[in-house]
Formats: C-alpha cells, structure tokens, sequence
C-alpha cells in the first residue's frame, strides 16, 4: 500500500505571538516549532495502516529548510521516505502549499493520503480540501475514526454536537482530528535514526492567491472586576452577569 | 461585475442564525461594493423557510431540492458534501459569481475548499470581519486560535469566503423574496459527484457542543479529579450551557476530547465563558479570548485567566461554583 502524509511545521501553542517587522507575519525570534500537532495524529494512522497492510509511508511537507523538522518527526513515528518541496521563503499562501502538495503526491500516485485537520498557525483548515480536489479524489476532514474494507472506506466525521458517517472509495483523502488514535513516542533509537535518513527536495512553485496584508495583535481588554473574598462574593457576581452584563 | 452568491445552510430543513449571519453579511458586503446577491440553498426545507431568507434581505433565493439532488447519487444517502459542492460550484460559474459566501460551519467548512478549486477562487477562512475598497474587500481573520489578527487580500478576481459563526449579526431588513427552483441537471450533476456520501448522522446525548453554545462553563485541572465535573455540569445546566475543558483535563482523560476549548482544541467565542480552575494557558486563552463576556473563578490571584476575565472571584472552586448553582437557580424560580 501507498501511503502519503503531509506535514507542516509550526510555532508550538505555547508561543505568545508578537508581530515581526514587516508587520506582515510573526516575529520568529525566540519561537519553538513543532510538527503540527494534528499531523501527529495523521502520520500515526499512516504508520498504524502500513504496519497492517504492508507497504510505505511517505512524508511530504511544502516550506523552508526548516520544514525538514517536521519530516523528521514523521521518520521518527515510522515514515518510510521524506519530501520537502522547499520554498526559499515561508510567506507562502494555502493554495500555493495545495498546488504543490498535488504535484508531487500525483507523481507518486498513492493509495491513501493523510494530513492533519489544519495547521495550528494560520487555522485555515483548507489544504486537505484544496489538494484533494486538485487531484480530483475524494475528501473528508476532521476524521475521528477510519475504517477500511479493500478498496471501500468508512470515515467518522466530527460535526457540532455529533458525528458524520461518511463512505468514500479509495484513493482518498483524510484529515486527522484528535481522537482518531494515539499518536506514539518516538524511542531514542529511531530518533537518532531519523537524524542522518535522507530528505528528499523538490523544486517549488508559487502560485499564490492570497497575502497578508497586515498582522495585528488583538485589542487587550481593560482589567476586569476580581473580587478577592471567595463564595461570599458569589450573588454580587451573578447579579453583575444579569443587571450589567446582560448575559443570564 | 462583483456578483455575491451565499450559500445558505438548512440544517435538518431549517435555517439557523448562521444562514441568517452569512446572509446580512453578504448584504452589507454587496451594498458597499455597489452591487447585488442571491442566495444558494440545497435543502428540502419548505417554501415558507425559504422565503424566512427574506426577513434578511435576500430578494432571489435559487433552491435545489436535495432530495432531487441525492437521487442522481447512490441510494440510501443523507447526503454528500462533494455533490453539494459541485451543484453550487458549477452554478456559481454558470452565473458568474466573483465572491462565494459561506458560514464556516463544519458543514461549511468542509465543502468551501472544493468549491473554491472547482470555481478557481481564493479562499479565505474563518473572518470575522472586511473592508470594502475599489471594488474589492480585504478580510480579517484570526490567526494562532486568535493570538493574532491578519487582514488578507485575494489577488484573484474571485474568493470564497467562509465567516465564523456567531460573529456577524443577523440583521432584520425585509425583502420579497422570490424563490427559483433549480434542478440537478441545470448544474451538471451526475453519479460522479458523489464521491463522499453520508449515511448517517449521530447526535451525541443530548449533549449541546462548546462550539454552538452561547454560554460555556469549562473546567481543568483545579477540579483535581473527573468526579468534580459534576459541579462544572450542574451550574452548565441552570445556564443551559454546554461544558468545556482545557487541554490538560483532556488529556488526562478527565473529559473527553470534543469538550477541549484551545487553540489544538475548539475555538469558541460564545456571550459567556465560566473559566472554573483553569489557570489560563496561553494555548487555552487563544481559543477562548474572544468571548463576550469572561468569568474566571481560580484560587490562584496571579493566574494569567484573570488578566482576561471581565469578572472573577479568587476562592476556592468546590464552594463557589455549587453557591453560583444555587444563585442562578433562583432567578430562575
């Protein structure tokens, strides 16, 4: 089995965001990046099917030299090969990563294909969808739990307040919810393992149909009213909710 | 030129506030772009429900029965997120549509990426708000679970745009609304199209989800153990809100993973956020900053949950949240 999983790389959650001096993206000093954390979730499942099925996982990531961490992640969780389309800058826009992503995974032709539900930084959750449909497979996002039957898939989907039962037909794509399995630690030997395994690079192409235009941190609200005497505080609190909130 | 097409959703045949959200906004966008919007629904709502559209200002509403819809697809479905897809797609390029509005639900979001490739749009995801210039608009978005905001531009004539719920306001503005039926075949719809089908939907117990809920009362670690829930869960109740958690009572396996509100977790911006012994992590205050309003009860003075709390009591949770219960209960007598 041919299995494909794409991977980005990301400041971590704890990051506390300041804008850079273009005014235009983050401010990249001091930042920890991680694999996405979604995507975790993807190479596990890629990994989980190959050691069931047989086969390959390949890891495939669109960005800068830097993004070869996030393929190493995915060496170190069992991927088989890594690609890293590489783009001498990190200003690149969903549809360009899309555009790209499909270039590569049509050449290697695929049974399956696994990203994360979205990517931490920029939330967008559009270039599982986009690849797909540039590919002309079918899609589904925010999978929590994936079945297959030779050929015949039946994915669970994360809807409000429920879920989706969805049947599809490989090859497909699916993007990975928390929830969907366990993604493993990786042990110190396929760490050091992943350390000298060759990344390949292909060449990129930018086909952007987006730009930031501005960065800006939220507006911070003034200090709130903290009462500091416990319990005895409580009807104060809920009558401020009803008569000056307004919101019980 | 600059032709607004909304998608509105039904669910279950009836349209909710997001539907309503999406159709003043495309509105207010095509007023200040000097031009007109019609409306796309694909439901078997009624007649009635479609012209309710019109209590928003939709003057021209297409509808596609999805029944006539699902009957060009295998039999048995609910109904497919890539046949739906398609239909509006290869309306919106037969009438020549520039900017696509959706509400960025899961239902939203899961189809606007295949509507954008099939209509060769930008897409731009979860804004919250836009400003309209020589005959384009520029989108505000959040960014990091909302650590920050981008202002986007698309750079091709056409975009899909997808608004977070809850945060555009469905505004009253009567229109006479007429509706025009369409059918599967006006749009090119064939087995093809069904390359995703539902089966099924399963609605958790009776459960109201964090990201709908217009009021959250959430819980970490300072419950200490899963049993103390009950107390976040009794006072969710008397407010009818739903229950959230942070990521580490997630992953402690206290809660389940639904519930987690952060930024690997649900993004939520509900009229009211209860924060009940949660300290306040950065990766937690960026999916929850946003709310309206923001109550934080920790016994810790210095946790970083205060500094973005309306309002907050330093105590001890186990005794203010069961005297809150009883509080709220009897305004409600």
């Amino acid at each position: 089995m041919k299995i494909e999983v794409c991977v980005s790389l990301v400041p971590d959650s704890t990051t506390k965001v300041k804008v850079g001096a273009s005014g235009k993206s983050i401010d990249e000093a001091g930042v920890t990046y991680i694999i996405n954390p979604y995507d975790e979730f993807a190479v596990e499942e890629a990994v989980q099917l190959k050691e069931k099925n047989g086969g390959e996982v390949t890891a495939i990531s669109v960005g800068t030299d830097r993004s070869k961490e996030a393929i190493k992640k995915a060496y170190q969780m069992g991927a088989d090969k890594g690609i890293l389309v590489k783009s001498d800058s990190a200003d690149i826009d969903s549809f360009t990563v899309a555009k790209n992503l499909a270039a590569v995974i049509k050449e290697i032709n695929p049974d399956i294909i696994f990203f994360g539900k979205q990517s931490i930084d920029y939330d967008g959750s559009i270039v599982t969808g986009m690849t797909a449909e540039i590919l002309g497979l079918p899609y589904v996002n925010v999978v929590t739990k994936l079945e297959l039957n030779g050929n015949e898939a039946t994915a669970e989907r994360e809807i409000e307040g429920g879920k989706e039962v969805v049947k599809t037909s490989l090859p497909a794509v699916f993007g990975a919810q928390k929830g969907l399995n366990n993604p493993r630690y990786p042990n110190l030997k396929s760490i050091m393992a992943s350390k000298s395994k060759p990344i390949e690079e292909k060449p990129f192409a930018n086909e952007r149909k987006t730009e930031v235009a501005e960065m800006s941190l939220p507006e911070s609200k003034g200090q709130g009213k903290i009462f500091t005497d416990g319990v005895s505080n409580v009807p104060e609190l809920v009558r401020l909710l009803r008569e000056e909130a307004k919101v019980i | 030129m600059n032709k607004i097409l909304i998608l509105a959703e039904a669910k279950e045949n009836t349209f909710k506030s997001n539907a309503f959200e999406a159709v003043t906004a495309g509105k207010h966008i095509a007023e200040a772009l000097g031009t007109g919007f019609d409306v796309i629904a694909i439901t078997d709502a009624s007649d009635e429900q479609l012209k309710s559209l019109g209590k928003y200002g939709a003057a021209k509403v297409y509808h596609l029965n999805l029944s006539e819809l699902n009957s060009k697809g295998p039999a048995g479905i609910k109904y497919s997120h890539s046949a739906i897809a398609s239909a509006a797609a290869n309306f919106a390029n037969t009438k020549g549509y520039d900017i696509i509005i959706i509400s960025g639900t899961s239902f939203g979001k899961e189809i606007a990426p295949m509507i954008s490739v099939k209509t060769d749009s930008a897409i731009i995801t979860d804004c919250t708000g836009y400003n309209a210039a020589d005959g384009k608009i520029s989108l505000k978005r959040p960014s990091f679970a909302g650590k920050c905001n981008t202002k986007v531009n698309y750079l091709s004539g056409k975009a899909v745009i997808t608004l977070r719920p809850n945060v555009f306001k469905a505004e009253a503005a009567e229109a006479a609304c007429e509706v025009e039926e369409i059918t599967p075949d006006s749009v090119n719809i064939s087995a093809s199209d069904f390359k995703t089908c539902v089966t099924d939907v399963v609605v958790s117990s009776g459960k109201l989800d964090v990201a709908e809920a217009d009021i959250i009362v959430s819980g970490g670690r300072g419950l200490r153990n899963p049993e103390s829930f009950k107390l976040v869960e009794d006072l969710a109740e008397v407010l009818g809100a739903a229950t959230g958690a942070s990521r580490a009572v997630v992953d402690a396996g206290w809660r389940p993973h639904g519930e987690q509100v952060g930024q690997t977790g649900k993004t939520v911006s509900p009229s009211l956020y209860v924060a009940c012994g949660i300290s306040g992590a950065i990766q937690h205050l960026a999916g929850m900053s946003s709310s309206k309003f923001i109550v934080a009860i920790n016994k810790d003075k210095d946790a970083p949950i205060f500094q973005v709390a309306d309002y907050g009591i330093v105590g001890d949770v186990f005794e203010i949240l069961p005297a809150m219960t009883e509080e709220i209960k009897k305004l409600k007598v």
